[in-house]
């Protein structure tokens, strides 16, 4: 299990690693002048030259990246030009909102996607499993930032059930959470469909059979048990995916989370504060990664003890 | 021994016959016809739309401002979806639309196609350090949210339809070149590639004649399914002004265009988003259908 372990962590180091150097890479070879897209366009030479040199954009790109890393270990990612204060902790500000959004989205979607999954595996090929399979098709295709939109039109704009944006509790965070939930939703019941029907075959699943307990109890605690293992996963990756798609939820809902704040910085050529949500989101994702892989490594002793 | 007959008749799980897809069954070729169908119409209004029914980005007509869907406007012509807050017609901008999003969606997979492919050939034929490169990158990258790369890497290069194009491509290059590289790996090793090899045929000969041909059908299915990802991640992007300039307005404009409307003109943002919606479907559909019906064993992916 050590060994297991440490070769995710290290996996995980090297990913945040890479995303630290792609972001870096983004932003000195693309062609712009990181200087110049903070001063605008009406700066004159003189004060694009000092802030490089400010910057430390002048010297060789190795140099450069040395630095980075280092202030990146540091948490330090310079100020935010807006709001004159540290970038980090603009963000880490914010970041409780959009985990909230995400932990309701999951919460939302691990209920209704299993819930659906068992339905559909239960009436196979029957009418409610291609009901279960339309509502997967159709949550999966249609745009999240549309669909939160028509939310707001029909629920707080026609009935005036809930309210359409802004932070509060949980009358304002059902919609929100719904939209983001859906595409999870969708993946959720078509994982825990194929899963519970690709268990039915297994041996174990016939002498549950045959020592005649009851189908209730064959699906409940001994089916579903072994098709949870690949859904731990899956929703895993897909609470990473959430903080990524709460950028464009938050940005219809008028949440204000880390990805709304991203969304405004981007606006503002706050490229400081860019960095440092995008940094902060990724470093999130591969956290949550880490923990599915040691939790399934937990779960299923064939995945830490093979290669 | 048959599985099915030891469970009970009062099964609540249905015994595996019924699971396993009937083979060549007529449900699988009415989904791809039907969903060629819808797709084939989109490009023809995404073709001859605009020819037929002018837009102008930067054309105003205030007289003709947020009327609803159905009126006939004070110049003559009949606004069927209505018109949005310049007064310009929604269908005329939808088809518009259409034709800047099948157009992105169409480069970004030609583009992550061809890098894509040429990375999972190289990868899987060539095997060794650069596989191991290649395969690591992508894994990195699938560790990344594709949205968030994308966003990033557009507020850096700013809103052009090139960019957009090079945005979806850097995020969607790693599915292509997974699926040739598992492709190659299996027909590297089989006996009319070696037959090839026998008869003195160079390494690029193997590669583009022999391997890549019968890897083909997978890409192909796969490349189906991505491009309604495409559309949709492209819609997004332009939702947060990242996509397409103004100038030339995809669907995802439109759709934040018509959101500060949405009490007094629900249809701007309504209608191309179920639009949009219908388009993303028939390349779901279109895809697995073709994928049970070519490679099923592609579910996984």
């Amino acid at each position: 299990m050590t060994a297991y372990l440490i070769r995710r962590i290290v996996f995980a180091l090297f990913v945040l690693w890479g995303a630290v150097t792609i972001v870096f890479l983004v932003l000195r070879l693309v062609p712009g002048d990181p200087a110049q897209l903070i001063l605008g366009s009406d700066a004159t030479a003189a004060e694009i030259a000092a802030l490089r040199t400010q910057m430390g954009l002048d010297r060789s790109l190795p140099v450069q990246y040395g630095h980075y890393l280092g202030d990146v270990v540091r948490f330090d990612f310079g100020n935010s030009y807006r709001y004159h204060r540290d970038a980090m902790g603009l963000v880490l500000d914010r970041l409780p909102a959009t985990l909230q959004l995400a932990v309701v989205a999951m919460v939302i979607a691990l209920v209704l996607g299993i819930g659906l999954g068992v339905v559909a595996a239960l009436r196979v090929n029957r009418f409610a499993d291609r009901v279960v399979s339309v509502f997967a098709l159709l949550s999966q295709s249609m745009p999240s930032f549309w669909i939160g939109i028509v939310f707001i039109l029909v629920f707080a704009r026609q009935l005036n059930w809930l309210a359409s944006g802004g932070r509060g509790g949980l009358d304002r965070l059902i919609l929100p959470g719904l939209t983001l939930a859906l595409p999870v939703i969708a993946i959720l019941i078509r994982l825990t469909r194929s899963g519970l029907l690709d268990v039915v075959h297994e041996n174990y699943i016939q002498t549950a059979r045959a020592k005649g307990l009851g189908e209730r109890v064959v699906i409940f605690p001994h089916a579903i048990r072994n098709a949870l293992i690949p859904i731990v996963t899956v929703a895993g990756i897909e609470f990473g995916k959430l903080l990524g798609g709460a950028v464009i939820v938050e940005t219809v809902f008028s949440w204000p989370g880390a990805g709304r704040l991203l969304i405004d910085s981007i606006s503002a050529r706050d490229y400081n504060v860019v960095q440092a949500a995008i940094l902060l989101i990724a470093a999130g994702f591969v956290a949550i990664n880490l923990i599915v892989d040691v939790l399934y490594g937990y779960l299923d002793p064939r995945i830490r003890l093979g290669r | 021994m048959d599985r099915t007959a030891v469970a009970p008749a009062t099964d609540l799980l249905p015994p595996p016959d019924d699971v396993a897809p009937k083979a060549g069954k007529p449900l699988g070729r009415l989904r791809i016809i039907g969903s060629l169908v819808v797709i084939g119409l989109y490009v023809l209004a995404a073709i001859f739309g605009p020819i037929l029914l002018k837009y102008d980005s930067v054309a105003t007509d205030l007289g003709a401002r947020l009327k609803p869907p159905g009126t006939t406007l004070p110049d003559g012509s009949f606004a069927v979806f209505g018109t949005d807050q310049v007064g310009q017609d929604v269908l005329a901008q939808m088809m518009q639309g259409a034709r800047v999003s099948i157009t992105v969606g169409v480069a970004t997979l030609l583009l992550a196609g061809i890098i894509g492919v040429a990375a999972g050939l190289a990868a899987g034929y060539l095997g060794g350090w650069l596989d191991a490169v290649l395969m690591r990158l992508g894994d990195v990258q699938l560790t990344f949210p594709s949205i968030l790369l994308a966003i990033f890497i557009a507020s850096i290069l700013g809103p052009s339809v090139v960019n957009v194009v090079i945005v979806l491509s850097i995020s969607n290059w790693v599915t292509f070149a997974r699926v040739t590289r598992s492709q190659v790996l299996s027909i590297k090793e089989r006996d009319f590639v070696d037959a090839a090899r026998t008869l003195g045929a160079r390494s690029w000969h193997l590669v583009t004649r022999t391997i890549l041909p019968s890897a083909i059908a997978p890409i192909l299915v796969v490349a189906t399914v991505e491009l309604g990802h495409v559309i949709l991640a492209e819609a997004s992007l332009s939702f947060l002004g990242l996509g397409t300039p103004a100038s030339t307005p995809s669907w995802g404009v439109t759709i934040a265009n018509g959101r500060d409307y949405l009490s007094n003109a629900w249809w701007i943002s309504t209608i191309p988003g179920i639009f949009l919606a219908i388009l993303v479907i028939s390349f779901g559909v279109l895809g697995d259908a073709l994928r049970d019906r070519f490679d099923p064993r592609l579910r996984s992916m």
